[in-house]
């Protein structure tokens, strides 16, 4: 079912560029500290705001121009002809661990210091923003996969239980739901941060912190149609005549009704996810989400509030924007293809 | 064991009653009476036919009698013994003697298993000694019995057409090596030369197994053709009650009258 499912994807054209797009941009988050040539909290205070710099061929190799500040007043910076730093691949650096286990002193590339290879230009603190961006998509792209985790085990659980029992825990179970979704999103978001904000003080305990409110939020709709779904399963012939074989209430949602939801699962999963980047990148965005030294696109978004980054052009600080933008497409995309692939029928009749 | 002159089944004043709610705490506002003072009797090893128009009941009777809905009131007697308001765990034993099979052959099994596992359930649940290797002869056996090739074991549901997946679910309710078959309308969504088949296949497993079947259908000649005795339902009570010979040759209740004149003559 899921290989079948995988191949479907494969055959069609948007499917298959979306699903291995997504799959480097989650192999680059995984790989972030290599591929990155600096850390996110490597700043240069002489190379504030400064543009991407050009990487050229020169003399046999790859190597980035060298720039100079003309005008320190406007962050303008200007390319010295004739000069570059060659770029040096797997090169030596701070040793740091690799997923807190595997001790690594070696990044991808890089150039010597002072000179700085800023391919996506740097920050207000000559930051690289490049580097930011991986480090960022971490969290930026992991809090969708946790959350939907979090949300589809309370929606499959609670929707599943209310579905095949009904009666008052029904009732009471979809009330909870409505009182949930009756509240604006973004004011319960940002009630629920204020409130749960003295439990979680760390810098790393605000990412859960975020994960469980966008998840506390989100579990409502998952739960309504599952319920829906299960109601409408429930009075299945199979579903009686496991009963009628005296198989158990557990088993029977395990067994018989779970894995007749398991298309409709993928589908709407795939179609949330952007709903958590969303709501992460709005969060730090309001300053109340990932906080530094940590960093997501979000939180990078929050630092070009400046108005001088929009009066200088300072482009390439709006790249997480970008980036929040295409994962976000990329998921819609591929979301709308699996379903296409999954609704005819929603497969449970074939 | 109960003298043998006891009969299988005895249904007395059997009511189910569905409660019609409203409100937020699901107060009650009125009931649908689906089955109302029914009584019948069935024999060891014979078929009793239950024949009646769509809503007249006939489904809620088969599903009373195996726990798939709850009777409001009156007694189910099963061997001698009283079931009708046994808890689960009580009446668990009876599920190995008592089945069903579905009308609906495309919805009555679980798209997502193979027809190993479909039937292999059943076994679990009644025969948890088993190992795979026997779970999977047994299941081999098993689909001998109904016409289909142990091969077919393998595969999924949807490979399969109606007759054939009519007769996995046979097998399904084989399985646990049940007394007592409710047929709730087996054949009522086949084809008709299908149906012949299957029809047939059910007379041939109860002459070799001893089996007892409680044949719910709406298709007069199809229970004429595999019932001793006839019950004719209508609105939720048994107006008519005779051998199949007898209501076919002289039915008395107008309905029943009615329901024989609806069945088209070529």
């Amino acid at each position: 079912m899921t290989s079948d499912l995988l191949h479907q994807i494969l055959r069609r054209r948007a499917g298959a560029f979306c699903l291995v797009a997504l799959i480097l941009f989650y192999v680059a988050a995984f790989f972030a500290p290599l591929l990155a040539p600096y850390a996110t909290s490597d700043q240069d205070l002489t190379k504030t705001y400064h543009p991407p710099t050009g990487v050229v061929w020169h003399e046999g190799q790859l190597a980035v121009r060298l720039y100079k500040l003309v005008d320190p007043t406007c962050a303008k910076y200007e390319a010295e002809p004739g000069q570059f730093a060659p770029i040096h691949f797997w090169v030596k650096a701070p040793t740091y661990h690799f997923l807190g286990l595997i001790p690594v002193s070696h990044r991808l590339f890089g150039v010597e210091a002072p000179a700085r290879l800023y391919l996506l230009g740097s920050d207000e603190t000559g930051r690289d923003v490049f580097s930011r961006l991986l480090y960022g998509s971490r969290v930026s792209l992991t809090i969708g996969l946790i959350g939907i985790l979090i949300t589809t085990v309370i929606g499959l659980t609670v929707g599943g239980l209310a579905g095949y029992f009904g009666g008052v825990f029904d009732s009471v179970a979809m009330r909870g739901t409505e009182l949930i979704m009756a509240i604006p999103g973004l004011y319960l978001i940002i009630a629920l941060r204020a409130a749960l904000a003295k439990y979680f003080d760390d810098s790393d305990q605000i990412f859960i912190l975020i994960v469980v409110i966008l998840s506390f939020i989100g579990w409502a709709g998952t739960a309504r149609v599952i319920r829906g779904l299960t109601l409408s399963l429930r009075n299945r012939p199979f579903i009686y005549a496991a009963e009628a074989l005296g198989q158990g209430p557990v088993t029977i949602l395990w067994k018989h009704l779970f894995p007749n939801l398991f298309s409709y699962l993928i589908v709407t999963s795939m179609l949330s996810i952007p709903g958590y980047i969303l709501g992460e990148a709005a969060l730090s965005f309001l300053g109340i989400g990932i906080q530094e030294p940590s960093t997501s696109w979000g939180l990078m978004l929050s630092q070009v509030q400046d108005l001088k980054v929009f009066m200088l052009n300072f482009w390439w600080l709006l790249t997480p924007g970008l980036a929040i933008f295409i994962t976000v497409i990329l998921f819609n995309v591929l979301g709308d293809v699996v379903r296409d692939i999954v609704d005819p029928k929603l497969k449970t009749q074939v | 064991m109960p003298s043998t002159t006891t009969p299988l089944l005895q249904v007395e004043n059997l009511k189910v009653h569905f409660p019609i709610t409203a409100g937020l705490l699901q107060r009650r506002v009125g009931e649908v009476k689906a089955v109302d003072d029914v009584s019948f009797t069935i024999e060891r090893g014979t078929t009793v036919g239950l024949v009646g128009e769509s809503g007249s009941g006939k489904t809620t009777i088969g599903r009373a009698l195996i726990r798939l809905v709850n009777p409001t009131g009156g007694t189910i007697r099963y061997n001698g013994k009283d079931i009708t308001f046994l808890r689960e765990s009580q009446f668990r034993p009876y599920r190995k003697k008592i089945q069903i099979i579905f009308q609906d052959p495309y919805n009555s099994l679980n798209p997502r298993l193979t027809i190993f596992k479909i039937i292999s359930e059943a076994l679990e649940i009644h025969f948890p000694a088993m190992g795979l290797e026997q779970r999977r002869a047994r299941v081999a056996e098993l689909l001998g019995k109904v016409g289909l090739k142990p091969e077919h074991m393998d595969r999924y549901p949807h490979e399969f057409s109606g007759g054939q997946r009519q007769r996995i679910g046979i097998a399904r309710a084989l399985a646990v090596e049940p007394e007592f078959i409710v047929c709730d309308e087996p054949v009522s969504a086949l084809d008709v030369s299908v149906q012949a088949q299957i029809v047939n296949l059910l007379q041939d497993l109860q002459e070799e197994l001893g089996l007892t079947y409680l044949f719910i259908a709406h298709d007069l000649a199809v229970v004429e053709h595999i019932s001793d005795f006839v019950l004719v339902m209508n609105q939720g009570k048994i107006v008519e009650a005779a051998t199949a010979d007898a209501i076919y040759q002289n039915p008395q209740d107008p309905y029943t009258k009615r329901l024989l004149d609806a069945v088209p003559k070529i």
